[in-house]
């Protein structure tokens, strides 16, 4: 059978940190008691009517700039009607065929659209099991009724489990650093569902989807696709077809279920919002959004890439501005070394010892100046110490701060630069480490370990590992 | 007493700022009369204590009824149906704020069609509302209430709504001034919603002067509803004293309709007055308008059956077959809360909306709008008003169309055209007729078309007319 | 013309249950007003426009501004079944 490959596709949700809802002034609420952010248009009270939140729109067309999404020159609201206690004008206000955003692309997915919509109420389900079947009745709770949200659909151009949860957090930190959402999946400020489904590697057509609901961590995500994967691929590889429904991740077990379909799917109804008129975004609209987008994630790994740094360094670097910043400030200081290096430092060593420290906040945040780390990969660099020595300066850095060359007087570190003098020493650990040289001489070259060892602690540090390899190589 | 009661809202208006008229006195006379209700015309009447969030001291303006269709901040609001029996909402509507803000306090709240679905008021969980011309005949709908009250001496001016008609038809049927405004002139928000699309808030008076006050007392945008714009310039009381210079176009298709023949002999009396009046009669076409209420019948229904979708038995309302599940207390709610035209207009726009007939029903009636709205345009290019009768027939007897609802819909046929194009009409008594089938003679109604938020236009022509024909018949003059 | 089958359908979309008088009359009933609406079905109206909004409006937005909440007694006083601060409703049906 030829070889199945995955294809996914993500729906994810933004809840939008405006200050209030999409159609009314209701503020959004985080943890209140229930109901206490209502009013007769989010309760749908009979006569009410709604209008749109100016700042969501905003957002949304953020969103979509940084998306890289073609901005609709006119879209409308459409009503999707559907009966149910989280629903209270029994239809969402969405958009359907004419959203505010088009075809886009982030890193390597494609985006198919963008769009505005409200957020259902919230359904606590209260009974003897507390679980939905088998419970007694639904208490809601309207707070977050009306809350906007923009729902973003990908083409299915994910092919794994992994690729799919990293892209997730590509996305999610974009859509954090445009400052339009928590996007936190616990809180459930980002959702984020999957459509998977398999085909033979080559086939251009699609196999049937499953979807998939309920993760709500980038882990929980990736086990939910990977399981889903695994699930298809056993059942195709059997002669099996994968019916389309929906599943429910449970992350206590970390199984899928099937969610009871409704007696038959849903038949929304949807025809254009009579209570709305069309969004056209002005050329003002549109140029204070594009002003507002900060260098985005995607931007600055290219910009870093460029500059010689790996992808998955640049990626770690990327994700945190601050630390990004930084970054820049150290290379702007460190002229000429390269950038790689320094990337290095902050994202492995830098990062390393404020864990150690357990000093809090990053790299931005810690004693360490950026003057006084790109110094510091000088001495490294110029071979004034050893690496193992700049560990030990870095340390006392993020604990003390100041300048890495006192330090390194203080502490004795500098590098030994007398080769007579660690020729001298180097003699006197061959001759101390016989058995070593003999096992070197017989050709098994881990032995040199031994040797180099001893001249370390001789040296405390200071000698340059390379160079001591070299002597004792020449020595044998 | 009964002096006060004579006094138009526009005359009471002007003698209350005169100091002349006591503004209690007047709105005490008022409620007084009210009281006497034999029509079943009010659902609700209030005074000061009662009206709480919605009191407001008798001052400048003449004391109104309001369809129950309003939302008014702790009075009872019921829409003419089951499912809000004594629902008071927590919030008023922006016409009646503008009202309240106005000074006219509020005499009660009449009786309609439920949800504002009929042509003859017989729709209401309430009961029906009788014709002050005769007792065994419907008011029309569905403001039947509406047009009662100031028909029946029971109040001096309301307001009411009309989504296909159901302002001008009941002013015709009850010899009284009924204006549908512009689509946008007036606030929705606060009105319950029956056809969003087409649903607008409007005056029904005795005169129209009245009538053009009460208009500019309500029109304006609204932060709280996006579709409304209110008229520009606003709105003045008119003054116009002759027709010349102004041309009304009579539709040639008026010529294939079957319509009863007395209707149709005070329509053209009423052209030639115009005549007489220095306006002239032409001809224009309206080649879509007969697909006026196949368009309408799909469009309103759809709407509705969107827009009483919340009336869920949760939030609010009545709740029935709450020991079931879901779906049970659903359908048990909503089939013992609705009443037969409901449930049939429900079902009609479910399907028209549904998967698989969205292109061919809903969307095909939205291309029929375009073209009526074309046809107007067309029209209006060559003439300033379009006229017709209002209703094909006078008062009907009660019972006598509610066993054919097609036949009930066809009440709006004239009426329904102005509705899907979003323009203003007025229906302004133009004469008696005596029934089809014989009887007293009945109020005839003329109805005048004008351009979009040309309102100022179409009251100027609509007073001079009416003073033209001078219809000063009264409910109860006719006996014998 | 309509089918007692899709009346059924319908009345399930719409959360309506019908009597089976009722869903005889409403056959009835639904069939003879749509054989009439059916009628606009043979119009030519190609290239025409659906109506989809009345006012030629666009962009009519509401500053982002919080405005005052129901108090949440005000909020329940009309539901139905109150209970801990929230709206209570019989849960879909265990399957």
């Amino acid at each position: 059978m030829a070889d199945l490959e995955a294809v996914i596709g993500l729906e994810i949700h933004v809840q939008l940190a405006t200050r209030t809802k999409m159609f009314c002034g209701c503020e959004l609420s985080f943890g209140d008691e229930p109901n206490v952010h209502t009013c007769p248009i989010c309760l749908a009270h009979p006569g009410v009517l709604p209008v749109p939140n100016e700042q969501a729109i905003r957002y949304a067309l953020q969103i979509g700039l940084a998306l890289g999404c073609e901005i609709a020159p006119r879209s409308i609201f459409h009503r999707k009607n559907y009966f149910y206690p989280d629903s209270p004008k029994a239809y969402q206000i969405s958009q359907y065929d004419i959203p505010i955003c088009g075809p886009g692309r982030l890193g390597d997915v494609r985006i198919h659209r963008a769009h505005l919509e409200e957020d259902a109420a919230k359904t606590i389900h209260v009974g003897a099991s507390g679980r939905i079947h088998g419970s007694d009745a639904s208490l809601v709770d309207f707070n977050r009724g009306g809350t906007p949200l923009v729902e973003i659909v990908t083409e299915p151009d994910l092919r794994g489990a992994a690729e799919a949860a990293e892209w997730a957090r590509l996305l999610r930190e974009t859509v954090r650093q445009l400052g339009v959402s928590d996007v936190n999946m616990e809180e459930g400020s980002l959702r984020v569902d999957a459509n998977v489904s398999v085909r033979p590697a080559g086939s251009e057509e699609l196999g049937t989807k499953t979807e998939l609901k309920n993760m709500n961590s980038f882990r929980f995500l990736q086990r939910g696709v990977e399981a889903e994967l695994a699930r298809q691929r056993e059942l195709v590889e059997a002669g099996g077809t994968v019916t389309q429904e929906t599943l429910h991740f449970d992350p206590a077990s970390g199984t899928l279920t099937p969610l009871r379909s409704k007696e038959e799917a849903h038949d929304y109804r949807y025809f254009p919002e009579p209570d709305l008129v069309p969004l056209a975004p002005t050329e003002e609209m549109l140029r204070e959004a594009r002003e507002a987008l900060p260098e985005l994630p995607v931007a600055r790994i290219a910009r870093y890439e460029e500059m010689g740094v790996p992808g998955d360094v640049a990626l770690t670097l990327a994700t945190d501005p601050r630390t990004a910043g930084y970054f820049e400030n150290v290379v702007e200081e460190a002229d000429g070394i390269e950038p790689r290096v320094l990337a290095n430092w902050v994202t492995g060593e830098l990062a390393a010892a404020l864990r150690q420290a357990e000093v809090e906040g990053g790299a931005a945040d810690s004693r360490v100046s950026p003057p006084s780390l790109a110094a510091l990969v000088r001495f490294v660099q110029e071979k004034k110490i050893s690496h193992g020595s700049g560990k030990i300066v870095l340390a006392a850095m993020v604990v003390e701060g100041g300048d890495p060359a006192a330090i390194i007087e203080r502490e004795g570190l500098a590098q030994m630069s007398d080769s007579g003098e660690l020729e001298a020493i180097v003699e006197k650990a061959m001759a101390e480490n016989a058995d070593a040289v003999e096992k070197i001489r017989e050709g098994n070259g881990k032995a040199i370990g031994a040797i180099v060892g001893a001249v370390m602690r001789e040296t405390k540090g200071r000698a340059d590992g390379g160079e001591v390899n070299r002597i004792i190589r020449e020595k044998l | 007493m009964t002096d006060l009661l004579d006094l138009t809202a526009l005359e009471a208006r002007e003698a209350m700022a005169a100091g002349d008229l006591d503004a209690a006195e007047y709105t005490a006379a008022w409620r007084q009369a009210a009281a006497g209700d034999d029509l079943n015309a009010y659902l609700w009447q209030g005074d000061g204590e009662e009206a709480g969030a919605i009191a407001v001291e008798a001052g400048r303006t003449a004391p109104i009824a309001v369809k129950d269709i309003f939302c008014t901040e702790g009075v009872p609001t019921t829409a003419g149906s089951r499912i809000l029996e004594g629902y008071r909402p927590p919030y008023t509507s922006t016409a009646v704020r503008r009202l309240l803000e106005a000074g006219a306090p509020v005499l009660g709240k009449t009786n309609m069609d439920e949800f504002a679905m009929g042509s003859s008021n017989e729709n209401s969980a309430y009961g029906p509302v009788l014709n002050p011309w005769d007792r065994e005949r419907v008011p029309g709908g569905s403001s039947g209430g509406s047009a009662a009250v100031v028909a029946g001496g029971l109040a001096p001016w309301s307001i009411g709504t009309d989504t296909g008609g159901s302002i001008r038809q009941p002013a015709a049927f009850c010899g009284i001034v009924g204006l549908k405004p512009t689509y946008g002139a007036i606030s929705r928000y606060g009105m319950i919603a029956f056809a969003s699309s087409l649903d607008q808030c409007g005056p029904l008076t005795r005169t129209v002067k009245d009538a053009a006050l009460l208009l500019g007392i309500l029109q304006g945008g609204d932060p709280c509803d996006s579709t409304s714009v209110g008229i520009e310039g606003g709105v003045s009381l008119p003054d116009r004293e002759d027709l010349s210079g102004l041309r009304f176009g009579v539709p040639k298709e008026l010529a294939d309709y079957d319509f009863d023949a007395g209707v149709r002999e005070v329509f053209e009396q009423t052209l030639r007055k115009i005549e007489e009046l220095g306006g002239e009669i032409a001809e224009v076409s309206l080649p879509s308008s007969e697909h006026g209420i196949s368009a309408y019948y799909v469009i309103a229904p759809a709407e509705a059956s969107s827009n009483l979708a919340r009336y869920d038995g949760v939030r609010y309302g009545m709740r029935r077959g709450g020991d079931g599940d879901l779906i049970e207390m659903y359908e048990t709610t909503r089939s013992e809360g609705f009443g037969p035209e409901v449930k049939r207009r429900i079902m009609l726009g479910t399907y028209a909306l549904s998967s698989g007939y969205y292109e061919a029903y809903y969307g095909q009636a939205q291309k029929v709008r375009t073209r009526i709205a074309q046809d107007f345009a067309g029209a209006f290019a060559d003439v300033d008003f379009v006229v017709t009768p209002t209703a094909p027939s006078v008062a009907f007897k009660l019972g006598e169309k509610t066993d054919d609802p097609l036949a009930m819909y066809l009440n709006d046929f004239f009426t329904v055209p102005m509705s899907l194009a979003g323009i203003p009409a007025i229906s302004i008594p133009a004469g008696l007729a005596a029934p089809e089938g014989g009887g007293p003679q009945l109020p005839v109604g003329f109805q005048i078309a004008a351009p979009a938020f040309a309102e100022q236009r179409l009251l100027d022509a609509a007073y001079a007319l009416e003073q033209g024909i001078g219809f000063d018949a009264r409910p109860g003059d006719a006996d014998g | 013309m309509i089918e007692r089958e899709q009346v059924l359908h319908v009345a399930k979309l719409a959360r309506l249950r019908l009597s089976d008088e009722e869903v005889e009359r409403m056959v009835g009933e639904l069939s003879g007003i749509l054989d009439h609406v059916d009628r606009i079905g043979n119009l030519d109206l190609e290239g025409v426009e659906p109506t989809s909004h009345v006012v030629a409006l666009e962009n009519v937005l509401r500053a982002d501004e919080p405005r005052p909440s129901l108090p949440r007694d005000v909020a329940l006083a009309s539901a139905p079944e109150p209970q801990d601060g929230a709206f209570r409703a019989p849960s879909p049906q265990a399957e």
